[in-house]
């Protein structure tokens, strides 16, 4: 099942609804990494809320689509990471250290306006 | 409840229904939410290895008794090529694939048991299991 992604001002928020399939997490890596470009957006918010599984391929996938979208000059965060998944993927030894966590949507969006403030590329 | 419940692995969405199936099972045997999570997540690292590696296969989840210990055991089989040095398959970090190697390894720190038989050219069986903490009960 695809997820949708919305566009907020100068963000897009992916809001994932249900579990996902490998090739779901490859197809939203490559539509967010494609968007940013589309709508010039400056942050990207993932919110996993909903995923109660988050193994190795997951993990590596999210990272990965966070650094091309740095690449592509945005910044990313994963928001809503459950309680349990944490302790999972740290049992698990799974990271994620280079890419900007935060606890849910909103405190997602402060960190963005936080980062991307005193940016002035589009006046 | 069923028993034993045997899901074909021939496709990364049957990835999704294993884990699917294991959690509703320990969810029925009384695991914590936590362990739920650890339970789906070793079972979605040993079917991602039956499709990378041998294709296909299946993964079977059955319920174990043990003196008045009740567990889950999730069992991953395949024909596929075998691996030719668990010990080194077991450590961290190591993988022949795309993966980051935690795959094995990592299943393991989330189980109570595991066990992994394999043979080149003939296949892999990981055997792993969980307990209900008394305390659950």
């Amino acid at each position: 099942m695809s997820v949708p992604i919305l566009k907020q001002g100068d963000y897009l928020i992916a809001s994932v609804q249900s579990e996902l399939s490998d090739a779901d997490l490859l197809k939203l890596r490559d539509d967010l990494v494609s968007r940013v470009g589309e709508f010039r957006s400056r942050g990207v918010i993932v919110d996993v809320t909903i995923l109660d599984v988050m193994d190795s391929f997951a993990t590596r996938t999210l990272r990965s689509m966070a650094h091309m979208i740095m690449l592509r000059g945005a910044k990313t965060v994963i928001v809503g990471i459950q309680p349990e998944v944490a302790f999972s993927m740290v049992q698990l030894g799974l990271k994620l250290e280079s890419v900007a966590t935060a606890l849910d949507l909103e405190e997602g969006l402060a960190l963005l306006d936080s980062q991307t403030k005193g940016d002035t590329r589009r006046g | 409840m069923a028993e034993e419940n045997c899901i074909p692995i021939n496709s990364e969405i049957d990835i999704v229904t294993a884990r699917q199936k294991g959690r509703a099972m320990a969810a029925q045997l009384g695991f914590s939410s936590t362990e739920l999570t650890l339970i789906a997540t070793a079972i979605s690292e040993i079917a991602r290895n039956i499709v990378e590696y041998a294709r296909e296969g299946e993964i079977s989840l059955s319920i174990a008794h043990e003196g008045d210990k009740q567990g889950i055991v999730v069992m991953g089989c395949d024909n596929g090529p075998g691996i030719p040095d668990i010990k080194l398959a077991m450590q961290d970090g190591y993988s022949t694939g795309k993966s980051l190697g935690l795959g094995l390894p990592g299943a393991k720190r989330l189980m109570d048991e595991f066990e992994i038989v394999s043979e080149v050219g003939r296949g892999t069986k990981v055997t792993m299991k969980k307990w209900v903490q008394n305390h659950a009960r």
